[in-house]
């Protein structure tokens, strides 16, 4: 057997998928900020928030209604999704003709406020979320030992980037919103009502990371900070895709997650900065992201 | 900065004026408010001192006693500005409390410049009292070494003896697994390698797979707070237990078991200085906190902060000033009596003696509750639990 650097193949690949699983994180919160900068213009930097949202909306879920995992999938994202939508009535609807920086400033700032909220009330260290009795246990793939948990995190988010991928780029909705975001004056000549379009768009870019966030609690402590320290680098992936584009979130988010993977087994201690490490080299090279259109 | 004044002075004690004298004192406490360690120290620790100074009745003592806190953010760099600005421009005579080792050191260098008082609860590296040991600094709650003794030995003991250690990659981290390292190898195990991870870290999938095929018995989690939550439910997803490996969490509180649930923080031996459930004293004092505390029982760092003030409280009464060098060499001289800890002593080199304990986290059936988490297997006594005052090489005792 081939060894790579004294890291045996059983070990590269096992840490190769692992990289996959991180990616599908970073892929499905990617493609909802992307799908959100390309159309209203704003920088969601609410978006942690909004997964932390997802995953106490499941944890709330359980230990208030006993509402399983399977049935939170289904009804959280729709809900934090709503949250979103009142949120773009309310406020971000106010800024659509300023510049980008007001939009950032105003959901940084609502991130801080929504947080803060529930630290106050759950405190930091996290609540427990059991896995369902599906996806405890797991099966040994000979390389590795793959928790089903980790299997289903790569198969939804998989689905959900396909799915946004298709509507967006395959279907006469998603055509609109294309044209939407390249002239909505003329767009909304047409008889289309592009304000309801943007507003149901912001809507289904949190609703992806509501459902980013459900994902996690199994997986990951449920607690008030889980998307402060993921947001910033799921920005990075955004930057390195391309702002606004559906395919590059997605491919760079997995490639991403991939990367960072084998930092993990060949410098661990690099693996906190490597994606800002390629973030900064693709900027310098192609400005506009890897997959992105210069203006 | 984020900087709340508290002041327990009241007007009564003013008009009374009973007292012959009349020392002010500030508190500063010093913390993680809003991350990873919030928690286990946090508004909790300023809660454990303001309860400190009540007990003690300090105004009827001739004691004004106000307390100050804020936000160190896990940043060196930031608590150094707070700590300066609180000694330079605030008056603060005292700062207690300042989890997160990095930060601690470097507090504990501007306490010993400022020659103020420096009571660390939080932090664990045990060069507090080493190499970096201070005139001006007790350490009081437990350290890395004491940590290591408690569950290294243990583990060890039971036959875990090669290990892999998934460390956190800064000062706290690094002394862990250096202490552990010693106790494993002077009680005959092998340590077979380590992983650093980023701190704070999220996902330690592949650090728990790079120590799954280590083959190493025993999986060391040199971290603490929101890590080794993290890292011991993704170890359980994982099935590192199931394979046959231990995971020794080497600091935990019992703030992360309540995070983690029972069921999956089941079995795990730990090794702490306080646990709610000791005796009467601590069972009432632990009630009065949860009630101001939002419900959570006191952890051993903000135990060990009411214990600090108290002692530090104690030692101006009987100095009857606040100047440093008289009040610390009093705490030195005076033995330490406290509801939480009970009877101790301060070493010269600024390390609290008292017992350790080590726990073994209960099975969901054989909990009555919430809280109701450590069962007590063994307890080491004070000679026994912490670094020889020989070995630290503090420059203060050669």
């Amino acid at each position: 057997m081939f060894e790579l650097l004294g890291i045996p193949p059983q070990v590269l690949f096992g840490q190769l998928l692992l990289g996959l699983i991180n990616g599908s994180f970073y892929a499905v919160l990617s493609l909802g900020l992307a799908v959100i900068f390309g159309l209203l213009n704003i920088i969601n930097f609410t978006h942690g928030a909004q997964y932390m949202l997802g995953a106490f909306g499941a944890w709330m879920l359980l230990n208030y209604l006993g509402v399983s995992y399977w049935w939170a999938v289904f009804i959280v994202p729709p809900i934090v999704g709503l949250t979103g939508i009142v949120l773009e009535r309310v406020l971000i609807r106010r800024l659509y003709h300023l510049d980008h920086l007001y939009g950032l400033l105003l959901t940084f700032g609502l991130a801080l406020i929504i947080v803060g909220f529930f630290r106050q009330f759950f405190g930091v260290s996290g609540l427990p979320y059991p896995p369902p009795p599906l996806l405890t246990g797991g099966h040994n793939l000979g390389f590795m030992y793959l928790p089903n948990s980790r299997a289903w995190v790569i198969v939804a988010s998989l689905i959900v980037c396909l799915a946004t991928w298709f509507i967006i780029e395959k279907t006469r909705l998603g055509a609109y919103l294309r044209a939407a975001t390249e002239n909505p004056t003329m767009v909304g000549a047409f008889g289309i009502n592009v304000p309801l379009l943007v507003t149901l768009t912001y809507g289904f870019g949190v609703a992806l990371a509501g459902f980013a966030g459900v994902l996690a609690a199994p997986i990951y402590a449920v607690n008030p900070n889980m998307g402060a320290d993921l947001i910033i680098v799921v920005f990075a992936v955004v930057v390195i895709g391309g702002m606004g584009s559906i395919l590059g979130s997605i491919l760079t988010g997995f490639g991403l997650g991939l990367i960072e993977g084998l930092t993990r087994v060949f410098y661990p201690e690099g693996s906190a900065v490597v994606i800002f490490v390629i973030m900064a080299l693709v900027l310098l090279v192609k400005p506009a992201g890897l997959f992105g259109r210069s203006a | 900065m984020k900087a709340t004044g508290f002041i327990l002075a009241s007007l009564a004690s003013l008009l009374s004026a009973g007292a012959a004298y009349a020392t002010d004192v500030k508190i500063g406490v010093l913390n993680d408010r809003s991350g990873i360690y919030a928690d286990i120290a946090g508004e909790g620790s300023v809660i454990a001192a303001q309860m400190a100074a009540e007990d003690f009745k300090a105004t009827d003592k001739g004691i004004n006693v106000s307390i100050v806190s804020a936000d160190h953010q896990n940043k060196p760099d930031v608590g150094s500005n707070i700590a300066r600005q609180w000694y330079d421009t605030e008056n603060v005579d005292v700062i207690a409390d300042v989890p997160t080792s990095s930060v601690a050191l470097a507090v504990n260098e501007i306490t010993k410049e400022k020659n103020k008082i420096f009571l660390a609860s939080g932090p664990a590296s045990s060069d507090l009292t080493g190499k970096a040991c201070s005139p001006n600094t007790v350490h009081w709650t437990y350290d890395t070494w004491a940590l290591a003794n408690g569950t290294g030995s243990a583990m060890v003991a039971q036959g875990g003896d090669t290990w892999f250690f998934v460390t956190a990659d800064y000062a706290f981290g690094h002394a862990l697994e250096r202490d552990t390292s010693a106790v494993v190898e002077a009680s005959g195990g092998k340590v077979l390698g380590a992983v650093r991870h980023p701190f704070p870290g999220q996902d330690f999938s592949s650090f728990l797979l790079q120590a799954q095929g280590s083959g190493a018995k025993v999986v060391g989690l040199a971290n603490a707070g929101g890590d080794t939550i993290n890292a011991v439910k993704q170890a359980s997803e994982f099935g590192i237990t199931q394979g046959g490996q231990s995971l020794a969490a080497l600091l935990m509180f019992i703030n992360d078991v309540h995070a983690l649930s029972l069921e999956v923080a089941q079995g795990l031996v730990l090794t702490g200085a306080f646990y709610w459930d000791k005796n009467d004293q601590t069972r009432e004092f632990s009630a009065r906190f949860q009630e101001r505390n939002s419900g959570q029982k006191p952890s051993m760092i903000e135990a060990g902060v009411y214990a600090s003030v108290l002692h530090y409280l104690k030692a101006v009464e009987a100095v009857g000033d606040k100047d440093a060098a008289k009040v610390m060499a009093k705490m030195k001289e005076m033995p330490t009596d406290d509801p939480l800890f009970g009877k101790g002593t301060i070493r010269a080199d600024g390390r609290k003696l008292h017992e350790m304990y080590l726990f073994r986290v209960k099975k969901p059936d054989q909990s009555k509750g919430a809280w109701d988490y450590f069962e007590t297997v063994a307890t080491i006594p004070a000679d026994k639990a912490f670094r020889p005052l020989a070995d630290g090489g503090c420059p203060l005792v050669k």
